[in-house]
């Protein structure tokens, strides 16, 4: 008996994080009544699906471990960029209502601008003044959107 | 003549001027988001939904539908002139159509492209036109048990066509129902997955998700890989092709257009599966195959008609069935939603000027979008030469702003984080995203059917197999899972939809 080696990563990996999904969902839809197949309760419906997704998790996590599988490793993350990119989305959404559309906006611009590997300040700096002007005459003047403009210790 | 009758009505409101402004600015919209590459029609879609909030219906569906077909047009122009397909509807294009240029014939390419795809437009207009009728009485017919198997073939199919290993596609797709099911059950009022957050009782919102998965997402990974562009740096003089050049285009044209009118109804199908097909069948039926590859004009009259006929009829399950065929068909019930119209056969009879004043305006599009391409080619290929580093910020604040107004919180905006990290996953995973956004969209409805149909069934599952209907399209869905597993054909859709 050979130890049973991973040839497809990638598959692998997949197939796991359908079968996380699927353990998730099924632990939690136990919390609700399944009823019966005539009068389905509110966790039938659930139920099924999470076991229909573990059956696929686990047939793909198998075909990563065939013999025959093609060997395929992990695509390398860009963990940095994934981070600037998410993290001035989350900043934006979190000082909004305290520093405004246009402070909040200028945080979103200057932080995901640094997930760029040619970034510099100068640019960063102009095209934050470009599209905050942008904004402030597309949304707030001309749609009229509902949204704070300026920090809130002015208002 | 009902056809013409309607078409009347349907002219009547495209011709409104303040939906023919907005037919123009989506085509112009969609135009430049197509030349752009890395931002697509899904995300430009998803960032101006919650804006479209404040328009008519009419007006907000034609706005949205132009951004749809007029991206088919500006994703060629950037194919022919930069060899950089900037929608994945016209990668097939990049073949021959940059070597037309290298060979200075870019302006033939250029109008070839727009010549087919106006043509390709007119009749997938028509098409859509004369097939809503009868499509939306069948789907009359319809009970609990023929939507459920309707909408499983369409997943089926959706998953068939997504590119990666079949099996993959279809644990998307359940994911994405599983997802669907978060929030408050409708039948018994139970909150499901919500964990007591009271934003998620009303279901997770798919703006925020598609926003996070293919903007966010999507930013993150071009920012990997850096592409040099290489501009043709000739003028582009001459537009008008040559004889030859329309008895061999003509035929071509013709064919892809019927290709695409017909691929684009199919559930899943659409612009990009159209595409493709048009290219390979142009191939084989040529008597010169050795050209394709160097220039041959048949392979951008082909596959330009077939995407854009595609893209246009991929409205007719949507509006008929109420069974969107692809994710942006998905964004587009979401749309419809913001403005509480129920996508399905009633929308024909309980808002008529809404449904043929859209397929009337497509009409209109198509001839905005060949006097907008054609004399602009050069502004659309200059807007290109501004760097990825200035592009993808802006996009991020749209995007942001949009997701922000979809209820006025920050709350949709952590979640578009959120999934922007999952929708990275999912790249670097190589799952496709489409079959799980509609799986999402999809999901409630499929459940409501499955339990609707085993209430009158009393539990019994056979129900789904005794109906001659819905026992063909569960029948269908089977014969397309057969079929995707053997060798050959897994080996010639790998080909085909291959990025």
């Amino acid at each position: 008996m050979t130890k049973l080696t991973i040839r497809d990563q990638r598959a692998f990996a997949a197939g796991a994080l359908f079968l996380a999904f699927a353990i998730f969902f099924f632990v939690t839809a136990l919390n609700y009544p399944a009823g019966s197949a005539a009068r389905m309760g509110p966790g039938y419906f659930p139920r099924l699906l999470a076991i229909v997704l573990a059956v696929i998790g686990l047939a793909v996590m198998l075909g990563a471990v065939r013999p025959t599988a093609q060997r395929q490793a992990l695509q390398r993350w860009d963990i940095k960029g994934l981070a600037w990119v998410t993290g001035s989305v989350a900043l934006f959404a979190l000082l909004l209502f305290p520093l405004g559309l246009v402070g909040a906006l200028f945080v979103l611009i200057v932080v995901s601008s640094r997930a760029s590997p040619e970034f510099t300040w100068t640019g960063a700096l102009v095209n934050a003044a470009v599209l905050i002007a942008l904004c402030l005459v597309v949304f707030v003047y001309g749609l009229g959107l509902q949204l704070p403009v300026w920090p809130a210790l002015f208002n | 003549m009902d056809l013409f009758h309607n078409l009347a009505i349907g002219f009547s409101t495209a011709a409104q001027p303040a939906n023919l402004l907005y037919a123009f600015f989506g085509c112009l919209l969609g135009t430049l988001i197509g030349v752009l590459p890395g931002l697509g029609p899904l995300a430009t879609i998803a960032m101006l939904l919650p804006i479209t909030y404040a328009l008519q219906p009419d007006s907000a569906l034609i706005m949205l539908a132009g951004i749809y077909y007029g991206a088919q047009y500006g994703g060629s122009t950037t194919a022919i002139v930069v060899n950089l397909p900037g929608e994945s509807s016209s990668v097939v294009t990049t073949i021959d159509g940059y070597q037309m240029a290298k060979q200075g014939r870019a302006g033939v390419a250029l109008s070839t492209a727009a010549i087919g795809s106006f043509f390709a437009g007119c009749v997938a207009t028509l098409a859509l036109a004369a097939l809503a009728g009868p499509l939306t009485a069948a789907a009359l017919l319809f009970g609990p048990k023929e939507f459920f198997a309707l909408m499983i073939l369409g997943l089926i199919l959706a998953s068939v066509l997504s590119s990666g290993p079949f099996i993959e596609g279809i644990g998307m797709v359940v994911l994405g129902m599983l997802l669907s099911l978060v929030g408050t059950d409708l039948s018994t009022g139970t909150q499901r997955f919500a964990f007591g957050i009271p934003q998620l009782f009303d279901g997770l919102d798919f703006v925020p998700l598609a926003m996070g998965i293919f903007g966010f997402a999507e930013i993150v990974k071009n920012l990997e890989q850096d592409d040099k562009l290489s501009l043709v740096t000739q003028k582009i003089a001459n537009l008008f092709p040559t004889r030859e050049d329309f008895r061999r285009m003509v035929p071509a044209m013709l064919r892809g257009t019927a290709l695409g009118t017909l691929l684009g109804v199919l559930p899943g199908g659409g612009a990009v599966l159209s595409s493709f097909a048009s290219y390979t069948l142009e191939k084989k039926l040529s008597k010169h195959p050795e050209q394709f590859g160097k220039g041959a004009i048949e392979g951008v009259a082909g596959p330009e008609s077939a995407n854009n006929a595609g893209a246009q009829t991929s409205f007719i399950p949507l509006l008929t069935l109420g069974v969107p065929s692809n994710v942006v068909m998905a964004l587009m019930v979401g749309a419809m939603n913001i403005h509480n119209i129920q996508p399905g056969p009633e929308v024909m009879t309980k808002n008529p000027t809404l449904f043929w004043g859209l397929i009337a305006s497509m009409w209109v599009g198509n001839l905005m979008l060949l006097i907008l391409n054609l004399p602009l080619v050069g502004l659309w290929v200059k807007l290109l030469t501004i760097p990825y580093r200035y592009l993808f910020p802006a996009i991020m604040v749209f995007c942001s702003i949009g997701v922000y107004s979809i209820n006025s919180g920050t709350f949709e905006v952590y979640e578009a984080a959120i999934f922007c990290v999952f929708g990275y996953v999912l790249i670097k995973l190589q799952l496709p995203a489409a079959p799980l956004l509609l799986g999402l969209v999809l999901g409630p409805a499929i459940e409501e059917n499955f339990r609707r149909a085993m209430v009158l069934s009393r539990g019994d599952v056979s129900v789904f197999l005794t109906s001659p209907l819905s026992a063909g399209l569960l029948a269908a869905a089977v014969i397309a899972i057969v079929l995707i597993m053997l060798p050959t054909i897994r080996s010639r859709r790998e080909e085909a939809l291959q990025e």
